[in-house]
């Protein structure tokens, strides 16, 4: 069936006449004639040793005497794949050369060099005299478009989505109506004059046209913008508006289509079209929703079968598309929806393989996809049935780019009443400057059925005139206009730590602020479902003890493992990558002097017992945090699942490292020479022993600084010495304090046990250890 | 403060002033108390630095020091202020006022000791109050992320530094260059105050 399907594809001619009737986007399989195939098949001569009926063969051999075929040649049972191979590698090898080229690159888009090497093909095509292939429907929708959704609502920015949420909506659905209309009703008065052919087209062809030309195409923006690197906001605003304008497409195509072939529209039907646009949307996002959350739950139970997790995130999300598209549904909010839900509780799961993975061939598959759709594009203009009508086209092209420049700026000037953060001209510019249309709005008029749509022709004339203006001018001047209005544009700005710390001080800042106004705002709710999701959803839907973990511990992990493994590729040696800030080490933030104005406050023997137990677990703690964190010592696998297992070496680790503390001042060998590091990795104790050494001396004084300048005061042997700065008396310090030590033995309180996790370090001695330390000086 | 030109219109201050009579008991001054009691900051994990920023004299006036058992409707209304949206159309030097009195007022809440810088140890104390929803999970990694957080304020703000030199704290200057990449201006706000039209107030229990 599905090769039947792919044989159509190829044998298409220009007019699709032989195929049957078609009704909106989905075209049903079935009922697609097997003809072409059993035609080739009874083409192919009968010398090909692979045939079928080979049985006749057999016959035919004993009774011929045939010779043995030692070499033979049947191209018509590879033929199909074959040729969508030969396609893929030429869209990939055209991105290649593409690339190649730096100084084309930056003045033409990716997007207008595809389509005019498309061109090319179909003229080369032509010449040899086959008829180029038409960019059919069902293919685009079906394997082509959902990479590219996928891709995009896979990585879609959330937190940015969200908070324009109101914005996009605007444009996607007032704006695409308004346009559609606009163009649709215009083109209907411009076909009514005198003196065009064009008495023909009526009302409500005229509006489908209006309706699909009307929608921006996320193919396209996302080909544009991605190379002009525009600040986040245009971008989401653009794109979100590309994505979801799609029900509101689907909705009006269904309707118009349905009512040409009713022939009369009533209030009804219009107030039926609202509940049909509410359904298409809410349901696909329902539909998407709810195979997100059936991939989150499976990848719960991957852990053992880690290679196979990136499929089942594709085939959920892909099916998700199809079960939309299955009801007329918005396949693409439901394939938005899908990738949106599950990618928190997914990665949560999943191990950082498979995330690459998943990562690079969304990438991989939405960029062949895309090139192909442009290429395709490109083919399809050469070959596609042409009828061109000077006044429809240029009407067509007037009307749409003052449609957009309209709604845009009457759609900004009531939005802007509601925003925050108001959308300047030059906004305002970008965002009509960059609704661009493409392989969408082309697809959906070649589906329409030309015995109800006679001027069908007309249309793809004219759809593809608008794309290659859009395309061709809007795609490649937005470039150097992006840059004349000075437009902001992307920061590459590393996310940093404090930044993150901060947004979530601010967001439980703002929501105790509106708990005490009384307000229930903005951040009530979203705290809410915060809530909710971590006290329910994240239970079920997230493996073991990461269900628990809250979003900046999350983070913070996150930012850890990329260090280490910047750490690791750079070659682990004592020069920590650039992420880290390796000019200045935890010494320097450590207090080292008492500060002056603190107040030192007389204690009793009592308290200062009490103190000096919770700063000596603190303290120990505080050795193992620094740990965790110093790129030196995590040189263990940073590709194995989570840190689980670095931390379970850390703990062995630890037995090795009690002995290394009586060389403190012996400078370790050169043990993070780059190739002994890598030889050593997660494998050699050495490795950790040895590094763990050097930064003890460092680690040490900091505990031993006056962090705790009551117990220090208060007893008198000791403030003398504790108040000592730093350098080479740590060790003095050390060793004349039998007391001092003694706050470095290791208290072995309650809450430490359980958390096993994240307490071992290397530098982290046992109690047994610290004894040792007090007999025997640390000075050689 | 340098926030005079967003003024808070008459029918806010009206519901805000009921919002205050219900929190006081009708009484002319809110003390601690009667913030604890409001049930949806239960869950805040930074309730008690919110409910201390109201009682912070730092945030009345440029110069106050120390904090108040109770306030009137005026240092209520104060606070509250800090929350306004900018105006769309203001000057960058305005632009710029508005966001120093913003992150003044965080600044405030991390300088517990208001010796203008944030120690590690008053760092260390922020982070572990944010995660200390999360039980002992949070709180053994918190001090971690503290000194990563302080480790990179150190490197941007001061830059490479010698084995000996110590970074006192995060003073206020350096505050306002860690996060100089949020826009407090616009993310600092509660929509409640831009809201012309009157918001219904929740009757909580008390």
């Amino acid at each position: 069936m599905f090769i039947c399907f792919f044989k159509n594809f190829f044998f298409t001619r220009t007019t699709p006449l032989t195929n049957p009737q078609i009704s909106g986007k989905t075209r049903d399989l079935a009922t697609l004639p097997p003809l072409h195939w059993m035609q080739s098949n009874e083409e192919t001569p009968p010398i090909a040793f692979s045939k079928p009926n080979n049985g006749d063969e057999k016959n035919g051999n004993k009774t011929t005497k045939k010779s043995f075929p030692v070499l033979s040649l049947n191209y018509e049972n590879v033929r199909l794949p074959f040729e969508i191979s030969l396609w893929v590698l030429l869209a990939s090898l055209m991105k290649l050369g593409f690339h190649l080229m730096p100084r084309l690159s930056s003045i033409v888009p990716e997007s207008c060099l595809l389509i005019v090497v498309g061109l090319l093909v179909g003229g080369l095509i032509k010449l040899v005299g086959k008829a180029p292939p038409v960019l059919e429907s069902n293919i685009f929708f079906f394997y082509l478009l959902p990479p590219i959704i996928l891709d995009a609502g896979y990585f879609l920015p959330i937190r940015q989505f969200t908070e324009n949420l109101g914005t996009i909506l605007m444009f996607a659905v007032v704006g695409t109506l308004w346009n559609a209309f606009f163009v649709g009703g215009l083109l209907y008065g411009v076909c009514q004059l005198e003196g065009t052919n064009l008495a023909g087209v009526n009302l409500l062809s005229c509006l489908l046209f209006g309706s699909v030309i009307s929608a921006v195409d996320p193919v396209a923006v996302l080909a544009v913008f991605e190379e002009i690197h525009i600040n986040e906001l245009l971008h989401i605003l653009v794109f979100g508006e590309s994505l979801l304008n799609d029900a509101v497409t689907v909705v009006l195509y269904h309707l118009f289509e349905e009512f040409t072939n009713a022939g009369t529209i009533t209030v009804t039907d219009g107030f039926l079209g609202i509940v049909c646009f509410l359904v298409v949307s809410l349901g696909g996002i329902v539909v998407g929703a709810i195979y997100g959350i059936l991939a989150a739950f499976t990848s719960r139970f991957t852990s053992h079968t880690r290679v196979i997790e990136p499929l089942f995130i594709f085939v959920y999300s892909y099916m998700a598309y199809l079960s939309a598209e299955v009801f007329h549904l918005s396949g693409i909010m439901a394939l938005i929806a899908c990738g949106a839900v599950m990618r928190p509780y997914v990665e949560a799961n999943i191990s950082h393989k498979s995330h690459t993975t998943i990562k690079y061939f969304l990438k991989m598959w939405s960029s062949v996809s895309d090139t192909l759709i442009f290429i395709f594009l490109g083919v399809s203009t050469v070959a596609g049935p042409h009828e061109w009508n000077w006044i429809f086209v240029v009407a067509t092209l007037v009307f749409c780019l003052v449609a957009r420049v309209l709604g845009v700026i009457g759609l900004t000037f009531v939005i802007n009443k509601f925003r925050i953060v108001k959308l300047t001209s030059k906004d305002q510019f970008i965002i009509a400057y960059g609704g661009l249309r493409g392989a969408i709005a082309f697809s959906l008029v070649y589906l329409l059925n030309p015995k109800h749509f006679p001027m069908r022709n007309m249309f793809l004339t004219a759809i593809i005139t608008v794309i290659f203006f859009t395309v061709f001018v809007q795609g490649m001047t937005i470039r150097p206009l992006v840059d004349l209005l000075a437009v902001k544009k992307k920061q590459e700005t590393k996310r940093s730590i404090n930044e993150e710390i901060h947004t979530q001080f601010l967001d439980h800042l703002l929501t105790g602020i509106e708990d005490i106004c009384g307000h229930y705002g903005h951040h009530h709710w979203k705290d809410k479902l915060n809530r909710f999701n971590k006290k329910y959803v994240k239970k079920c839907l997230i493996a073991g003890e990461r269900s628990k973990e809250p979003q900046l511990i999350a983070f913070y992990h996150k930012m850890e493992m990329k260090q280490a493994i910047e750490l690791v590729e750079s070659g682990g040696g004592s020069k920590l990558p650039s992420a880290m800030p390796s000019t200045v080490s935890m010494q320097n933030i450590q207090p080292k002097k008492p500060p002056q104005d603190r107040a030192l406050p007389q204690l009793s023997k009592a308290r200062e017992e009490e103190i000096r137990k919770i700063l000596r677990t603190n303290l120990q703690r505080t050795r193992q945090r620094l740990r965790s964190y110093n790129r030196h010592t995590l040189i263990a696998d940073p590709f194995e699942d989570g840190l689980d297992e670095i931390l379970i070496k850390r703990k062995k680790m630890k037995e090795l490292e009690k002995k290394m503390n009586n060389y403190l001042t012996v400078p370790a060998p050169p043990a993070d020479s780059p190739s002994v590091a890598r030889a050593r990795l997660a494998s050699d104790p050495q490795a950790w022993g040895l590094k763990s050494v050097t930064e003890i001396p460092t680690i040490k004084v900091e505990l031993v600084s006056p962090q705790n300048p009551e117990s220090v005061k208060v007893v008198d042997e000791f403030s003398k010495k504790g108040s000592q700065p730093k350098g080479s008396e740590e060790e003095g310090g050390l060793t004349m304090r039998v007391p001092s030590s003694e706050k470095q033995r290791k208290d072995k309180t309650p809450d430490e046990e359980p958390q096993p996790r994240f307490m071992r370090c290397l530098s982290d001695p046992g109690p047994a250890a610290e004894d040792e330390d007090e007999d025997e000086p640390f000075l050689p | 403060m340098g926030l005079e030109q967003n003024e808070v219109s008459l029918e806010q201050i009206a519901i805000l002033h009921n919002r205050f009579k219900q929190l006081s008991q009708n009484e002319e001054t809110l003390r601690r108390d009667d913030l604890k009691t409001i049930q949806d900051l239960e869950s805040n994990p930074i309730r008690y630095q919110i409910i201390e920023a109201f009682f912070d004299r730092r945030n009345f006036q440029k110069d106050g020091v120390g904090s108040v058992e109770e306030i009137g409707f005026e240092e209520f209304l104060t606070v509250m202020s800090y929350f306004r949206a900018p105006a769309h159309h203001i000057t960058e030097e305005q632009r710029e006022e508005i966001r120093r009195a913003k992150l003044r007022f965080l600044f405030n809440m991390h300088d517990t000791d208001n010796d203008g810088t944030i120690t590690l140890e008053e760092y260390r104390h922020v982070v572990e109050e944010l995660l200390s929803r999360s039980g002992a999970l949070g709180r053994e990694t918190a001090k971690g992320i503290a000194d990563a957080a302080m480790l990179e304020v150190a490197s941007i703000s001061v830059g490479p530094m010698a084995p000996d030199e110590f970074y006192e704290g995060i003073t206020f200057e350096h505050f306002l260059k860690i996060l100089k990449g949020i826009e407090i201006e616009t993310r600092m706000h509660i929509r409640f105050l831009n809201m012309d039209t009157a918001v219904f107030c929740k009757q909580h229990s008390v």
